[in-house]
C-alpha cells in the first residue's frame, strides 16, 4: 500500500471509529429519558456519627468527649435528634427545601474485617461477598438500560473506578484533559490500535469527550453537571479524605468542603434538570462510636449515606437508627447497621430508570431485598 | 482459584484478546528483549540488554551501587527539624509564624524536587530489574505525603528500608519498612498510646491504623483468617513504637507502651516489660505466615508477568519462598526460571512511571538533556514532570494499598490521552536527532507489529513517527 492510499484508508478508519459503540453515547441526542443519577463514592469511610451526629442522644458526648464538643459548636440542627456538621451549612437550604436527606445506620453487607479496600470493592461491585464480582454495579445498570447506547454514562476523575468498570461502555474523564487529533493522526492511531480494543476504546472515548473538555481547575462535580445538563444521564465520581484516625474535626474540613461544593455545583449546573436528578453519596463503612486516643475514630460498621436532588422528598433522616448505648453498639464498638445501603441505590435506579425489581435484586445487587419503597421516594 | 495456566480464564477479555493476538503474530521478541522490557525499564541505545535470567539476578548485586548521574541532593529533614524546633518552642519568640511558613515552604518545595529526582535512576541505571523491584516494594509499603511530617519522611523509606533489603529475607524488609519513621507517621502510629501506659494519664488511646495495614496490606492479606481482636491486640503491642527526629530512625518509648501480654493469631507476645523485640517477634511471625508467602508471590507475579498470573508460576515462587524462609532473591530466581515468565509477552501494561522512564530510554536521552530539562522552568514543565497528569506521582500513591495493577486502571480515556499528549511533546523535542525507524529497531526489536511499523515509518513528519511508535500498544505493553 502506498502512503496516500494508507492515509486515505486511515481517514476512513477514523470515521468508522467515530461510529463505534464507544462513541455513540455522546453522539445520539435522543436520550431515553430526562432522569439523572449521580453516584458519589466517599472514599476512606465517612464518619456518619460525626457528620450527622445524634446530638440529642445522651450517650453521644460520653462516647466522644473531645469530638462532640468540637462538632457541637457549629452544628446545624436537622431534626430534634440529629444535626449536621457546620461545614455543610451551605446545604441547609436544600434540607429545608426537601432536596437533601440522610439515610442513617446503613452499611454494605461487608462485616468484621473493616478493610477500606475490601469495603470499597463491595460498595462498588454491589455484591454480598468480597472478591466475587469483578465489575461495578453502575456499569451493570448502564448495560441493562433500555436504549443504553443513548444514555451517556460518565465517570469523572483521574482515578479508575470499579463502580463503573465492566462490559458496558462507560466514559471516564478528568476536566481539562484534551485530545485533539488531525484526521491523518486519527487514521494512524486507529490503525495501530486496531488489534488492541483496550487502547482503541480508550482513545475513541478520549477524543469524543475532548469536544467539551472543560477546564483543568473545574471540579469533577461542575464538569459532571455540564455533561448531565446535556446528554449524560449517569455520572459518578469520588471524594476522598474521610479516613480520619487522628484530629478528625480538622481533617474533615477538606472532604466536607468538597462534598458541599459537589452538591451545590450539581444543583446550580443542572439548572432545571435538578428536579429530575437524584444524587446518592455513599461510603464503604462507618467509624467507631467512640473516639480514639487521637481525637479521631477507627474503622467501624454502620454509617450514613447522603441523598440529594430535586427528585427527592428529603428534609428527613431516613432509616432506623438503633441508638448508641453500649448494649446497642455492634460488637460493643460500632453503630449497628439496620439497613443495607444498596437498598437506597436500588430504589434510586428504579425511580430514575425504571429497571425492574427482579433485575435490581439479582444482576445489579445480588442477594438484596429491596423491601418497601423508602420514604424519600417522592 | 483457577487450575493450570491453560485452563485459566483471565478476568479481562480485552487484555486476553490483545495478548492472544500477540502470540499469534509471527514476530517473537528475543529473550534479552523480554528481559529488558518486561523485567526492566526497556531497551536503551548503547546499553547491552540483560542476556537472561542470570544477568537479571546479577543486577540485584550491582544495582544498589548505581548512582544517578545527577540529583538535587535535597534534604527534607533539616527544614523539618527546624519546623519542629519552632513549633514546640513554648516561648513567644519573634517571627515565629514566618519561621514556620519558611520551613513549611522549604519542605514542600523540597518534596517536589525529590519527586523529580526519583524519576532519574530508572532512565540511566543499567540495572533495570533492581530499579523495578525498588518501585514494586515502595508501592507495597506505600506511604504518601499526606501531611508535613509524612512529606518530610516519605522519600526516605525507599532509600533506608527498601533498597538495602529488597534482595534479602522478607522478614528484614518488613521490619525496616513497617517501623520506618515514614510508615509510623503515615499510619498514625506516632499518636497511638497504650491506654494503661504511664504516658497516657487517662488521655492516651490506641490507634489501630498501622496494626491493621501491616496485617492486611503488608503481610497476610485481608482474606487470611484473622479477626478484629488480632488487629486490636497487635495495635496494643505496637504502642511505644515511634520515631526519633534527631536520628530519623525508629524509636521505642516504653512509657507509651500498653503493659501486659498480647495475643495475636493464637500466640502470646510481651509480658516482661515493654520491648521493641516483642514487636519484631510479631513482625517475624507475620512474615513467616504461609498466607504472606502466597499473597506476595502472587502480587510479584501479577506485577511482572500477568494481571492474573498463571497458578503454576505462583506455586513455583511460593515453593522457593518456603524453601528459603522467605529469601526474596530465591523467589525472584524462581520467577525468572519459570517458562511462563518468558511467554505471553505483552499481557502487562506499563504503568505511567515505567512508561515515562522507558520512553526516555527509547529515545536515548542523555543525562545533560534531562538535567537541563529539570532546571528549566515553566514552558517545558509538563515534559519534565508529567506524573501528576499521568496520575502516578512518585512518593504519592493513592493510599496505603499502593498503585492499582490492572491494565484497565491505567489505559483509560484520560490516562491514554495524557500519554499521547506527553509523547507529542517528547517526540518534538527529540525529532532532530532521532529517526523513527532506528527507534523501532532499537527499542522494539521483534516486538513492533506490522501496523505500528508501517504507521511509524510512514508518518508525515519525523516527530509523528516517533510519537506513534511510543504510543503504540507494543511500546505500552510488556
Amino acid at each position: 500500500m502506498d502512503r496516500r492510499a494508507f492515509l486515505r484508508s486511515g481517514f476512513a478508519l477514523g470515521c468508522a471509529a467515530a461510529a463505534a459503540p464507544a462513541l455513540t453515547p455522546l453522539r445520539l441526542l435522543a436520550a431515553p429519558g430526562e432522569n439523572r443519577l449521580v453516584v458519589i463514592v466517599l472514599r476512606g469511610a465517612m464518619d456518619g456519627l460525626g457528620v450527622f451526629p445524634p446530638a440529642a442522644d445522651r450517650e453521644y458526648a460520653a462516647l466522644r468527649p473531645g469530638l462532640a464538643a468540637q462538632v457541637s459548636k457549629d452544628l446545624v440542627p436537622l431534626d430534634g435528634r440529629f444535626g449536621m456538621d457546620g461545614r455543610l451549612a451551605a446545604l441547609e437550604p436544600l434540607w429545608r427545601a426537601e432536596e437533601l436527606a440522610v439515610a442513617h445506620a446503613v452499611s454494605t453487607p461487608y462485616r468484621e474485617k473493616r478493610s477500606h479496600f475490601d469495603g470499597q470493592d463491595l460498595l462498588e461491585n454491589g455484591g454480598e461477598e468480597v472478591g466475587v464480582l469483578k465489575d461495578g454495579w453502575l456499569n451493570r445498570v448502564a448495560a441493562l438500560l433500555p436504549g443504553a447506547t443513548a444514555a451517556e454514562a460518565l465517570s469523572v476523575g483521574r482515578d479508575a473506578m470499579l463502580l463503573t468498570s465492566g462490559a458496558a461502555p462507560f466514559g471516564s474523564w478528568a476536566p481539562g484533559q484534551q485530545l485533539i487529533l488531525r484526521n491523518d493522526e486519527r487514521g494512524l492511531l486507529t490503525r495501530i490500535y486496531a488489534q488492541d480494543p483496550l487502547f482503541a476504546e480508550a482513545v475513541a472515548m478520549a477524543e469524543a469527550l475532548s469536544a467539551d473538555a472543560g477546564e483543568r481547575r473545574e471540579s469533577a462535580a461542575a464538569y459532571a453537571a455540564r455533561r448531565l445538563a446535556g446528554e449524560a444521564r449517569i455520572a459518578a465520581f469520588s471524594i476522598g479524605g474521610w479516613d480520619t484516625h487522628a484530629n478528625q474535626h480538622g481533617a474533615l474540613g477538606h472532604p466536607l468542603a468538597a462534598l458541599s461544593e459537589a452538591i451545590l455545583s450539581l444543583r446550580s449546573g443542572l439548572g432545571s434538570a435538578w428536579s429530575r436528578t437524584l444524587v446518592v453519596a455513599m461510603t464503604e463503612f462507618g467509624r467507631t462510636a467512640r473516639e480514639n486516643g487521637n481525637r479521631g475514630t477507627d474503622h467501624g460498621t454502620g454509617g450514613a449515606a447522603l441523598l440529594a436532588g430535586g427528585a427527592l422528598r428529603g428534609g428527613r433522616i431516613y432509616g432506623s437508627f438503633p441508638g448508641i448505648a453500649e448494649r446497642q453498639l455492634y460488637g460493643g464498638r460500632d453503630l449497628e447497621p439496620t439497613e443495607d445501603v444498596r437498598r437506597h441505590a436500588a430504589w434510586a435506579i428504579s425511580a430514575q430508570f425504571g429497571l425492574p425489581r427482579a433485575a435490581l435484586e439479582s444482576a445489579i445487587f445480588p442477594g438484596l431485598d429491596m423491601g418497601g419503597a423508602p420514604g424519600w421516594l417522592a | 482459584m483457577q487450575g493450570g495456566a491453560g485452563a485459566t480464564e483471565p478476568p479481562h477479555p480485552r487484555v486476553e484478546a490483545a495478548w492472544r493476538h500477540d502470540r499469534e503474530r509471527r514476530v517473537k521478541p528475543s529473550r534479552e528483549t523480554i528481559a529488558a522490557i518486561r523485567f526492566g525499564y526497556g531497551l536503551r541505545p548503547g546499553e547491552a540488554p540483560p542476556a537472561d535470567a542470570d544477568a537479571l539476578m546479577a543486577q540485584l548485586v550491582a544495582g544498589p551501587a548505581f548512582a544517578p548521574p545527577f540529583a538535587s541532593g535535597v534534604d527534607l529533614l533539616e527544614p523539618f527539624r527546624a519546623f519542629e524546633a519552632v513549633r514546640t518552642d513554648k516561648s513567644e519568640m519573634a517571627g515565629r509564624q514566618d519561621a514556620l511558613r519558611t520551613a513549611r515552604q522549604q519542605i514542600r518545595q523540597g518534596f517536589a524536587r525529590a519527586q523529580r529526582d526519583r524519576a532519574i535512576a530508572p532512565i540511566f541505571s543499567p540495572h533495570g530489574f533492581f530499579e523495578r523491584l525498588a518501585w514494586f516494594w515502595s508501592g507495597h509499603f506505600a506511604v504518601a505525603g499526606k501531611n508535613l511530617p509524612a512529606i518530610a519522611f516519605a522519600p526516605r523509606l525507599e532509600a533506608d528500608a527498601i533498597r538495602p533489603h529488597l534482595a534479602g529475607p522478607f522478614r528484614l524488609l518488613l521490619r525496616a519498612a513497617a517501623t520506618h519513621p515514614a510508615m509510623v507517621v503515615y499510619l498514625d502510629q506516632t499518636n497511638s498510646i497504650g491506654p494503661n501506659s504511664p504516658a497516657a494519664r487517662g488521655r492516651g488511646g490506641l490507634n489501630e491504623n498501622l496494626a491493621r495495614e501491616i496485617i492486611e496490606l503488608h503481610t497476610l492479606g485481608v482474606g487470611a483468617g484473622y479477626t478484629q481482636q488480632d488487629v486490636r491486640q497487635f495495635a496494643e503491642l505496637l504502642t511505644g513504637l515511634t520515631y526519633d527526629l534527631a536520628t530519623a530512625r525508629p524509636d521505642f518509648v516504653p512509657r507509651r507502651a500498653e503493659p501486659g501480654q498480647e495475643l495475636i493469631l493464637g500466640k502470646l507476645y510481651g509480658g516482661a516489660g515493654p520491648d521493641i523485640r516483642d514487636v519484631h517477634a510479631a513482625l517475624d511471625d507475620l512474615a513467616a505466615h504461609p498466607a504472606t508467602a502466597k499473597r506476595l508471590c502472587a502480587k510479584l507475579a501479577a506485577h511482572f508477568v500477568a494481571d492474573d498470573p498463571p497458578e503454576s508460576l505462583v506455586a513455583a515462587m511460593e515453593a522457593a519462598w518456603k524453601r528459603s524462609d522467605g529469601n526474596l532473591s530465591e523467589v525472584y530466581a524462581a520467577m525468572l526460571d519459570h517458562d511462563e515468565s518468558w511467554s505471553r509477552f505483552g499481557e502487562k501494561v506499563k504503568q505511567p512511571f515505567d512508561f515515562v522512564a522507558s520512553a526516555w530510554r527509547a529515545v536515548g536521552a542523555t543525562a545533560e538533556e534531562i538535567e537541563a530539562l529539570h532546571m528549566d522552568s515553566r514552558p517545558r514543565a509538563f515534559l519534565a514532570n508529567p506524573f501528576a497528569r499521568l496520575n502516578q506521582e512518585p512518593y504519592n500513591p493513592p493510599g496505603p494499598q499502593g498503585w492499582p495493577e490492572a491494565a484497565e486502571a491505567w489505559i483509560t480515556p484520560q490516562g491514554l490521552s495524557a500519554r499521547i499528549e506527553w509523547v507529542s511533546y517528547l517526540a518534538r523535542e527529540v525529532a532532530p536527532r532521532r529517526d523513527p525507524r532506528a527507534l523501532l529497531a532499537e527499542a522494539l526489536p521483534g516486538v513492533a507489529g506490522d501496523a505500528t511499523t508501517f504507521a511509524a515509518t510512514n508518518a508525515a513528519e519525523r516527530w509523528e513517527g516517533i510519537a506513534l511508535a511510543l504510543v503504540s500498544p507494543e511500546f505500552n505493553r510488556r
